[in-house]
Formats: structure tokens, sequence, C-alpha cells
């Protein structure tokens, strides 16, 4: 299967246009451009758009530390929404989970709790992806699913480590834009739907301080030549290069058994889990070593090596951490047994 | 902020392998269940087991991508994958038939002649005829340019004289390709007058020395050459272009599931010693965990590197860095099986945990040297980023 390079050229022309190293929040610009050309909604049924589409997009999104929530509008609340039978708003989504049903959230992952009157909803949902932008939240709350609008909430504005907006939305008697019953499932696919989102931003985020790294590396000079040159610093790139190539392949098999497979289908769940772990694995490596090689000027705010590194960071801890998800892959294996544990990393023949 | 590619597109093993891989598992369960073999670690160095090398030549699973004529399959290179790591992962004794059918074959049909193919490929593709590889030499190692083993024109071909080391199963193969030095060394161009001959080891003037490994069996050899006479039909592809021979097969041999499937016996015997107990707490859970996370990145990996080299790509940067990765990884497995599960090491056992395990400490030094060094692998992998 060749990857969509067309796709991958269109994202990083528009991230790179867009791109600003001081600004945070949403992006309007990006995002314009983006609803534009069809990624803000690029996996809608009608759109012919696949998982290994939004793979490309999204580490292409990660790569350029693009503020624009592509996957949490596409591939998570215009999801959710969609599988309600409810119609998808237009704009920035996010996607939240309140009181799953046998649902162990993962760790990293807005929640927050809803009470009823009537048709009115009031409660807190914290850290909120891009909360103060959003069109709408989209809220699998136990067996059903709101669509709320966060003009009608108190916003209390967080971040995360980048200055990603992750943002407190308090909501008081509030009657939802629409109400619909959610599909079984739902908890559990959103949950990997988020990790597989978050996985592939990773992967993006990887290359992108790998790309900074040895182009600085080929740049700074010391004892009269690029540091580059020095084996010590060659050695510490070609393994972070490793690992940007593990998180890379990680996170598009990830995608392609979602394709392939759904999200329902237990080796989806294997594949996503491992993806979202090796991901954050690599994300630790690859961080230390770009500040490294960056010597003190990366430690800055002055150089954009921040904008990837501070992501790294924070997305290893989004959406389930290593040890969350490397504990699912453990489980499964333990399960399988000594027998039935290559099966399970081959996949079920 | 352009990168050169560090992986390849992923690849989607066509639905047809997975006949053939339940195919290749149920021999394999008969074969263990009838006590034929007992799995261990690191089986394609040490596994020699002339008998099983002839049944998967039976069939049909050695020479699968060598076209029939030759006495091959005709088979694809993702076929011979999925062949390949369902017996690594098995600990199946694989090592007899193993460089033979990894590199000689595809050596031959690039650069063999119509006589050699014929001579070889066949038995090759039987289980029958077993290789190996005389590259390094006492003071050349990783600058394996710096060969001495030198040739000289002498009427009908070419006389040899110089060492060998470390040559795997060199006591038990028919043949092995030596590079040697077919003109001096220029100190400007250090990869010219190198050249590949096809030696058989049963030639006279050929002395072979075994070299114990730490287990104390007998895989490394030294190979020495006094005056032996090697004919002109034995030279292998061009006199002059042995380096550029020698590294275009390196991706083939650098990038498969040997280079982080070492110690996977020993995985998953840890995970049978796990199962038997009553309860295991998070933290074990979590090792493995991310013990099976990593095996499923590489396999991942290391199958798109076998997907670029079917369609005639030479992902050298990427086998690179799967073998570097790799190669630790099976380090990994190690010190986990050692923490989680207190059973010693036992050199002494049969077989199972406490055997696989005194196995692969013992063996793991040589996962990240042989093929090239992590360390030199890493300079490939610096090169290729545009470094160097
Ligand atoms: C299990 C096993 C099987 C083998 N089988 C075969 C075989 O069948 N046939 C065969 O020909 N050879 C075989 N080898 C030999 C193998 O190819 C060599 O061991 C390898 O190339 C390293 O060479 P060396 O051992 O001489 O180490 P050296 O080259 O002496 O290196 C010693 C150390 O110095 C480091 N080093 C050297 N140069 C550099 C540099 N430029 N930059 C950074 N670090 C450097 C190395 O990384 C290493 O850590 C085998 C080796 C092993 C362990």
């Amino acid at each position: 299967m060749t990857r969509n390079t067309d796709l991958a050229r269109l994202a990083e022309s528009i991230f790179a246009d867009s791109y600003e190293k001081d600004a945070t929040g949403l992006d309007p610009a990006a995002w314009q451009a983006c609803a534009d050309a069809g990624l803000t909604t690029l996996t809608a049924p009608d759109t012919g758009g696949t998982l290994d589409d939004a793979a490309v997009l999204l580490e292409a999104a990660g790569a350029w530390a693009a503020r624009v929530p592509l996957a949490e509008t596409d591939l998570l609340g215009g999801w959710l929404a969609r599988a309600a039978g409810l119609e998808v708003p237009d704009g920035p989504l996010t996607a939240v989970a309140t009181r799953v049903p046998g649902g162990d959230p993962s760790p990293g992952t807005p929640g927050g709790v809803l009470t009823s009157d009537g048709p009115a909803v009031s409660g807190t949902l914290p850290r909120v992806p891009w909360g103060r932008s959003l069109a709408a939240v989209v809220v699998l709350d136990a067996d059903r699913v709101l669509v709320l609008d966060p003009a009608t909430a108190a916003v209390t504005e967080g971040a995360n480590l980048a200055e990603e907006p992750r943002d407190t939305l308090a909501f008081s008697g509030t009657a939802p834009l629409a109400t619909g019953t959610a599909p079984a499932g739902a908890g559990a696919e959103l949950a990997l739907r988020a990790a597989l989102a978050r996985a592939l931003l990773l992967a993006g985020a990887a290359r992108g301080a790998l790309a900074r790294s040895i182009g600085y590396a080929g740049e700074r000079r010391q004892f009269g030549r690029p540091i580059g040159k020095f084996q010590a610093v060659q050695q510490m790139l070609a393994e972070a290069g490793a690992e940007v190539a593990a998180a890379a392949a990680a996170s598009a098999a990830a995608a392609r058994t979602a394709q392939a497979a759904g999200f329902a289908a237990p080796e989806t769940l294997f594949a996503v889990a491992a993806a979202k772990a090796r991901c954050g694995e690599a994300a630790t490596v690859v961080a230390r070593i770009a500040h490294q090689v960056h010597g003190a000027i990366g430690f800055t705010r002055e150089h954009d090596l921040r904008l990837v590194t501070t992501r790294l960071w924070a997305w290893r801890d989004e959406d389930g951490n290593e040890a969350h998800w490397n504990d699912r892959v453990g489980a499964l294996a333990l399960d399988a047994g000594a027998d039935g544990l290559w099966p399970l990393v081959t996949g079920r023949p | 902020m352009r990168l050169p590619e560090l992986v390849p597109d992923p690849v989607e093993l066509p639905a047809h392998l997975a006949e053939l891989r339940a195919e290749v598992r149920s021999f394999l369960d008969a074969e263990r269940a009838a006590g034929a073999w007992t799995p261990r670690a690191d089986v394609w160095l040490s596994g020699w087991d002339p008998g099983f090398s002839r049944r998967l030549g039976e069939r049909g699973w050695l020479g699968m991508t060598i076209p029939v004529e030759y006495g091959g399959h005709g088979r694809s290179a993702l076929e011979r994958y999925v062949v390949t790591e369902e017996l690594l992962a098995a600990g199946a004794p694989v090592a007899a038939h193993w460089i033979a059918d990894r590199q000689i074959g595809p050596s031959l049909l690039r650069f063999g002649t119509e006589e050699q193919r014929t001579a070889f490929l066949p038995g090759i593709a039987r289980g029958e005829i077993y290789f190996g590889i005389g590259m390094s030499e006492p003071d050349s190692g990783s600058d394996l340019a710096s060969v001495r083993t030198r040739a000289e024109r002498v009427d009908g071909g070419w006389e040899l004289t110089g060492t060998k080391v470390w040559t795997s199963g060199a006591h038990r193969a028919h043949a092995f390709f030596a590079l040697v030095r077919t003109s001096p060394p220029d100190e400007a161009n250090r990869h010219a007058g190198l050249s590949q001959l096809l030696v058989e080891l049963d030639r006279p003037g050929i002395e072979i020395r075994p070299i114990p490994l730490l287990t104390g069996a007998h895989h490394f050899n030294e190979v020495r050459f006094d005056r032996v006479f090697i004919p002109d039909s034995r030279v292998f592809g061009e006199i002059g272009h042995g380096w550029a021979q020698v590294t275009g097969e390196l991706a083939f041999e650098r990038s498969g599931p040997e280079r982080f499937l070492s110690t996977y016996p020993l995985l998953a015997a840890l995970v049978g010693e796990l199962t038997a107990q009553d309860g295991v707490d998070a933290g074990t859970r979590r090792r493995i965990g991310a013990l099976v996370t990593r095996v499923w990145t590489l396999r991942n990996m290391s199958l798109a590197v076998a997907g670029a080299l079917e369609s005639g790509a030479a992902p050298e940067l990427a086998a690179a860095l799967v073998k570097d990765l790799g190669t630790r990884y099976e380090n990994e497995i190690i010190d986990a099986a050692r923490l989680l599960c207190a059973v010693p090491p036992d050199p002494g056992a049969e077989g199972g945990f406490a055997r696989l395990l005194a196995d692969s400490v013992l063996h793991a030094p040589g996962f990240t040297l042989r093929g090239g060094t992590n360390e030199v692998l890493r300079g490939i992998v610096a090169r290729g980023m545009g470094l160097r």
C-alpha cells in the first residue's frame, strides 16, 4: 500500500504556511484552510477518506505542531455524534466521556460528571481540549450522547505542557443542542480512537523533533566543525532516528488495523494499545536527545524546538500513558499464554 | 524540515498468507509434539539440524524465492518472511540452512554464473547444501575493507592465502564466500581491488580450527588458506567488484526477523511461567506489555523493509535502524526474564525457561555484533540522515 503522498503534501503546505512559532490557541487560518480542503471531515462516510489518510494528516499535524483540533473534530466528536444518529455540527469539535458504563477511561482523557434535570444538564467537564474554541462538545454520558454548546458554559482556561487549550467547562441547566442514544461499545471505541489519534500526533512530533535536531546539528559549529560531525552526536541522533521510525511504524500499523478490522475487533485493541505505548516511549527518548543536541538554546522559548518537545511530553500522558496501555497489552499477552502470544503478535490468522 | 524516509511504507500481508502460516504452525506443532527438537534461543546461530533442514526443503520452505528452474519455488519475499518468522518464533533448529537460504541463494541469482546456479541452488532449496560467510579476519572486523587475505592470479584460477575468523558453521558448511584482495590496497580507494570467491571448504590447503563460544559450543571457526587453488569457475561476480556485491547484500542480511526474534522463545517461556502463577501484579503485566509492544512494532518495521526489498528498493538506512533497535530489544527480553521470574539460568537443563535463559545470556553479546556492530550501523544511519 502506498501512503497518500498528495495528502501529506497538502497538509504540510497548509501547516507550513500558517506556522507561527510564538502563537498559541487555535490557528484560525490553518483551521479554515483545512476545512476548505475537507480535512476536518476526512473520515466522514461520504468523503471516502480512510483511517490511513487520517494517519498521514495527523502525523503531519504533529510534525508541524499545527494548532488545529483535527483529530478531536473528525475522529472523535464527529464520529461520536454520527454514531448516535445526530447531525455533526460545523466547526471545531471535541468528544468527552462521562460515566462510561463498565468503562475504565484511559487516564489523561477528558471526563467529568453531568447531572440531568429534565432535558437540561449541569456539571463540570475538566480539561476539555480546545474548549474555548469549540463549536460544540459531544459528550458520551452513560448510554446517551449529548451535543453541548460551550458558549452556554462558564469557561476556565487551562493548558497542557504544550500550551494547547485544556479548558474547564461548567454547565448549569443547559439544554443540549441535540441528544441521541449511544451505540454499544461507544466508550471503548472512543478511548481507542483517542489513543490512536494521539499516537499518530506523537509520531509526527517525534519526527519534527528529529528533523529540527538534524538541521541544527548540521549548522551549529563547535571546535571548528558542525557538531553533527562528532560521532557521539551522530550516535545519539541515530538512536533518536530508530525511535522515530518505531513510532511511525507502530502508529501507521495501528491505523491500518483499525481501518481493516474496525474498532471492535480484538486485534485493533491490541494494535492501538501497543502503538500508543510505543509512541509514548519513543517520545521520551526523542525529546531527551533533541534537547541534548540543541544545547541551551533548545531550553529557551526563543527556539521552536519546544513546540514539538512540549507536545511529546504532553501527549504521552494524554489518552492513556505507557503504563496504562502496556498494562492492556500485558493482560492480553498473559491471557494468550505462551502458545497464544505469537498469534497475538502476528494478528490472528 | 525534511527528513529522509526512515521506514518504508507499511505492508499488508496478502490474505492468502494466513494459510501458509497455518501450515507452518501445524508442521512445527507436530514436530515439537514428536520431540524432534526442543525450542532454543538464538537458533539461527546454534540450532544445527540437517534432518530438520531437509524436512523443510521437502515441504518447499527453503529456496522459496529461487525460481523453479533452479529447484526453488518462485514465491515472494513476503511468503518467505512468514515461514522464516514462524520458524524463529518457535525456536526451531534452522542454523544449517540459514546462511545458504537467506543470502547465498539471492546472491547467486544476482551475481552467479549459470553453472554456479545449477551447481548450488537446487541443493540449497532441498536443504542439503550449507554455506558460511567468509568476511571477517583477525584484523578486519568493523573495518571490513581492510581485509588482507589475498588471491593471486595463477593458471586457470586464483591462489588464496590468508586467514578468516568468526566463520559460523564453517566446519560443517560445504562452502563459503570469501571476500579477498585481488589487487594491492589503494589508500585513495579502499574499496577497490576486492573480490568474492566461492570457496568449497574441502579443497586442499584449507585448515579449519574451532573457536569455542562462551557456552563451550563449537560454531565459530578460524579458516586458514595456504595457497589454496580456486578455479576461475568459482570466481563470484566480477573481479574487483567485491565491495559493491557485499554491501548490496546487507539490506537482506540486516533487517530480517532474526534481528529481533533471537530471544523470542525466552519471552514466550516467560509468559508461560507467569501464567502458571496465580495473580500477576500490575508492574509485571506492564513490563510484559512493553516487551510485546516492542516486538509487534519491530515486526511491522521489519515487514516494511521486506516489502520495500520486494519492490526493488534498497532501504539501507531503514535496515540499519531495524537491526540497531531489534538487537538491543533481544537483550531487553533477557533482563525482564531474569527479573520477573527468579529462576537461575541452567545451562545443563534439557530445555525450558532455565535453559533458554542460560543460552540467551551467554549468546547475548553476539546479537549487537554480528552483521555489523550497532555503533557502526548508527554511523550508517547518521550518513543516511545527512550528517556525514
Ligand atoms: C555471533 C557472531 C557470528 C558471526 N559470524 C560471522 C561469520 O559467519 N562470518 C564472518 O565473516 N564474520 C562473522 N562474525 C563477525 C562479525 O561480523 C564481527 O564481529 C563484526 O563485524 C565486528 O568486528 P570485530 O568483532 O572485529 O570488532 P571490532 O571491529 O574490533 O570492534 C570492536 C568495538 O569497537 C567498535 N568500533 C569499531 N570501529 C568503530 C567505529 N568506526 N566507530 C565506532 N565504533 C567502532 C565496535 O562497534 C565494537 O564495539 C560474527 C560475529 C558474531 C558475534
